[in-house]
């Protein structure tokens, strides 16, 4: 019914355009998150990383489109051996408090980030690197742990170089600790923030200053991020113009705010996946535990129409995966054995397994409650009655870890890292998150996350991926997409890393 | 009064102890407080280092002493998310709560008990239909919802007032009255019960034979005995606005304590939890305990006998 109000009142503001962003050369854009702390490294929710990119910039760029990595505050970089990258540096660059940039704030800031005690958030971002050494003013070593070839996407992504000297402005707790995550937020990057009412609004303001790197200058000359809790009031908001840009719009809304024409409507495609596990290495430990049986886990892949679920519930950009990774992550092939929709061999496999009028599951999921509701639709046709268990996400990862979901629907978004390392390594290496538990896929992994050699990467990556498919314990579903609306004098072009880049936004 | 007020008094600080005791051990049985503070990519070890940095490895007993002693002392712990002292936050946002309850009640109270005087002044009238109406409406729909209806129609088709933030007091008015609507049924047939009774009573109608003027019946002797029970139902609907106000913020995107609170839940930051419960908890009980004093005020058996 809140639905149908708001829709109406959609529908009766079509033709009203809302122009204050433009008059004024600013942009004001809202998600329902609120963003504590305005640094990268000790904030880690979305907000900030689209943010992060805005104030910061990185050694090494990756395109958006193409996900090359080119040059940015490093002009080169070199891998000496495979553990350790040199780089020479750019020239020329200022930080928003004026100071010239240089080796100094490359080596310091990793060596403050990847110390024990520096209270970075998200550890696997840093815990790769040994340290980093000057070797001039212009040029750097960075020490790798041990052989970690996907050091690129992280250099391209969170890995933001801070001034230095900015560590020691950090305020100390009340434990008597410094706390980093008070340092001022100073960049490189194309825009500096301005303001920061915590957990209401960050103000940005374009840098003018800004050097010609790869990222451009910005357009905009100021950015508001705002937080706004409830997606119903987004849409009231856009609607009278106190917003210009908003995302994850229900899909409802999304097709009502396209009838206004005073907006852009756009299904994105994201790097998040669905996948359904099956427990193939008996971990829940029953006796008659049919997902071991590999026809079964067949019979499930055949009978699911992934394809009617990506494009009706999900929206246009969504697309079916066949492989245990995102496309475009380096490694990643959808050359891999491939199930299509037959819900008749379905029943003919679980027959052939010693199920033949189907079998009784429970099935646990977390979110997007109607996609896992098709699945058990689906599933029901061919004779497995699911019952759902739908929980949080945290409780539910407590019994994927202990083994006892033999049988769960959830997703993954790689952190939008563009390498294979951050979805397949993770899911298939005997940690908690195996329920396949296959040797050979790990050695296959293994090789792949330690060679720095291209080819050897992606060849051990593909036979891991193929193993996986043809053992199903994994089956692949759907690509996630989300719905993005912004006022139509807004020139932006959406990129499926869910990494907004307002500093190549302009008003038309 | 004063044997009363104190009487008073211990119960409310008996309920605010019993009140954190269970909401203690509820957050800690309800899931690892150390797994969610180590956040998502923690290892086992990571896990157990936090746990032991934060004393949760010490028996329940032995933590919640530790919580209260602090808590006494003005420190109710450190947000996991904002990096602050959980009493800095509170102090920052219970302020825009407090007002915007304090806005809602008066709504509330402005239109219930006219609405409730008149409808018992002419009872069973088509008026007192229409009031009744009014008034149920009020309770059958979803606060929610309401807010939303009201966001359509000032704020996107008319424009007369802004829908988001507390930057000014025109903000203040949509949430208000959404959130004040919800508590009119209960006022206003509250009033108009006690009215009735009141206006059907001896001492009125001795009052009336006296010769004074209506006004001076209606509010000096009727209005004051009609409206006890109303001044402690409002206490109670206070509290129960605190709670609606985690609804109305989040719409509104006020920054305020019901938000930190939804918001504190969603991130198992349980030091803030904690700290937002006991203080939703005290606001409840000083309401009520300041409602029994003015009913004791307005009626003076009660500080005989309660």
């Amino acid at each position: 019914m809140a639905m149908g109000v708001a829709g109406a009142a959609v529908l009766a503001l079509a033709g009203s355009p809302a122009i204050a962003g433009k008059a004024d050369n600013s942009l004001v854009w809202a998600t329902d998150r609120e963003v504590n702390v305005p640094l990268p490294y000790f904030e880690n929710v979305r907000e900030m990383v689209v943010m992060s990119r805005m104030v910061w910039d990185t050694l090494l760029y990756r395109d958006p489109k193409t996900f090359e990595y080119r040059p940015q505050l490093a002009t080169d970089y070199k891998w000496v051996d495979n553990v350790t990258i040199e780089m020479n540096l750019q020239k020329g660059v200022k930080f928003h408090n004026g100071q010239s940039f240089s080796a100094d704030d490359v080596v310091e800031t990793f060596n403050q980030v990847s110390s024990p005690d520096s209270g970075v958030l998200s550890k696997r971002n840093v815990s790769w690197i040994k340290n980093a050494e000057k070797l001039g003013d212009y040029k750097i070593r960075i020490n790798l742990v041990k052989p970690f070839p996907a050091a690129l996407e992280f250099l391209s992504g969170p890995l933001a170089i801070l001034p230095k000297g900015i560590w020691d402005k950090a305020k100390t707790d009340a434990k008597g600790k410094k706390d980093y995550g008070t340092i001022p937020p100073i960049g490189t990057g194309p825009y500096k923030m301005s303001k920061v009412v915590t957990g209401e609004r960050i103000e940005m303001t374009a840098n003018k200053d800004y050097w010609d790197g790869p990222k451009g200058k910005p357009s905009i000359e100021k950015v508001v991020f705002r937080t706004v809790p409830d997606p119903e009031t987004q849409v009231a908001e856009i609607l009278t113009g106190s917003l210009d840009w908003i995302w994850d719009v229900p899909k409802d809304k999304a097709e009502d705010l396209a009838k206004t024409g005073t907006l852009t409507v756009k299904n994105v495609p994201t790097m998040r996946v669905s996948y359904i596990t099956m427990d193939h290495a008996g971990r829940s430990g029953k006796k008659d535990n049919p997902w071991t049986k590999l026809k079964v886990r067949q019979a499930v892949a055949h009978a699911i129409d992934r394809e009617a679920i990506a494009k009706n519930l999900v929206g246009g950009a969504s697309s079916v995966i066949h492989s245990a990774c995102y496309p475009t992550q380096v490694g990643c092939t959808q050359d891999v054995p491939q199930y299509k929709y037959d819900p008749a061999k379905a029943k003919k496999l679980l027959a052939e397994a010693g199920y033949p009028n189907g079998f009784k599951s429970d099935i646990y999921a977390y979110r997007q409650r109607e996609y896992t509701e098709a699945v058990m639709g689906f599933l029901a046709k061919v004779g497995i009655k699911t019952n759902l268990k739908y929980m949080q996400y945290k409780a539910l990862r407590g019994i994927v870890w202990d083994g006892k979901a033999p049988f769960h629907h959830m997703t993954w978004g790689s952190s939008s890292m563009n390498d294979v390392s951050a979805i397949t390594s993770h899911f298939f290496k005997h940690t908690r998150d195996d329920y396949c538990r296959d040797p050979d896929v790990k050695k296959w992994l293994d090789v792949g996350d330690t060679s720095t050699d291209p080819e050897v990467r992606k060849d051990s990556y593909k036979k891991a991926l193929t193993r996986i498919q043809e053992n199903l314990c994994w089956l692949p579903m759907f690509t996630y997409a989300k719905y993005y609306a912004w006022t139509k004098d807004l020139d932006f072009t959406p990129t499926p890393d869910e990494i907004p880049r307002f500093f190549t936004a302009k008003w038309k | 009064m004063l044997i009363y007020s104190l009487k008073r008094l211990g119960i409310a600080v008996l309920v605010a102890i019993a009140v954190s005791l269970i909401t203690f051990s509820l957050l800690r049985l309800s899931g690892d407080p150390a797994a969610a503070l180590a956040g998502e990519s923690a290892t086992q070890e990571d896990i157990e280092y936090v746990r032991k940095q934060y004393g949760l490895d010490r028996s329940l007993p032995v933590q919640y002493l530790d919580w209260a002693v602090k808590a006494l002392q003005g420190d109710l712990g450190v947000s996991i998310y904002l990096k602050q002292p959980v009493i800095e936050v509170i102090k920052e946002r219970a302020p825009v709560t407090m007002k915007l309850g304090g806005i809602a009640l008066t709504f509330a109270l402005l239109l219930s008990i006219p609405l409730g005087v008149l409808a018992a002044m002419r009872p069973n009238t088509i008026f007192d239909r229409a009031a009744l109406t009014l008034a149920v409406f009020g309770q059958a729909l979803p606060s929610f919802f309401f807010a939303l209806i009201l966001i359509v129609i000032f704020g996107v088709q008319l424009r007369w007032l802004p829908i988001t933030g507390n930057a000014s007091w025109q903000n203040y008015i949509m949430p208000a009255i959404a959130l004040g609507y919800y508590a009119t049924p209960a006022i206003m047939r509250l009033t108009r019960a006690g009215m009735m009774d009141v206006l059907a009573s001896d001492y009125v109608r001795t009052a009336r034979a006296k010769g004074l003027r209506p006004k001076v019946v209606l509010f000096k002797h009727a209005l004051r005995n009609a409206v006890i029970p109303v001044v402690s139902v409002s206490a109670v609907q206070l509290g129960f606005m605190l709670g609606g106000s985690v609804v109305i913020e989040t719409i509104f995107a006020i920054n305020g304590l019901g938000r930190f609170a939804w918001q504190s839940i969603q991130r198992s930051d349980f030091q803030a939890m904690q700290a937002i419960v006991l203080t939703f908890a005290i606001f409840y009980v000083l309401a009520t305990y300041f409602a029994d004093l003015l009913n004791a005020f307005l009626d003076p058996r009660i500080r005989v006998t309660g």
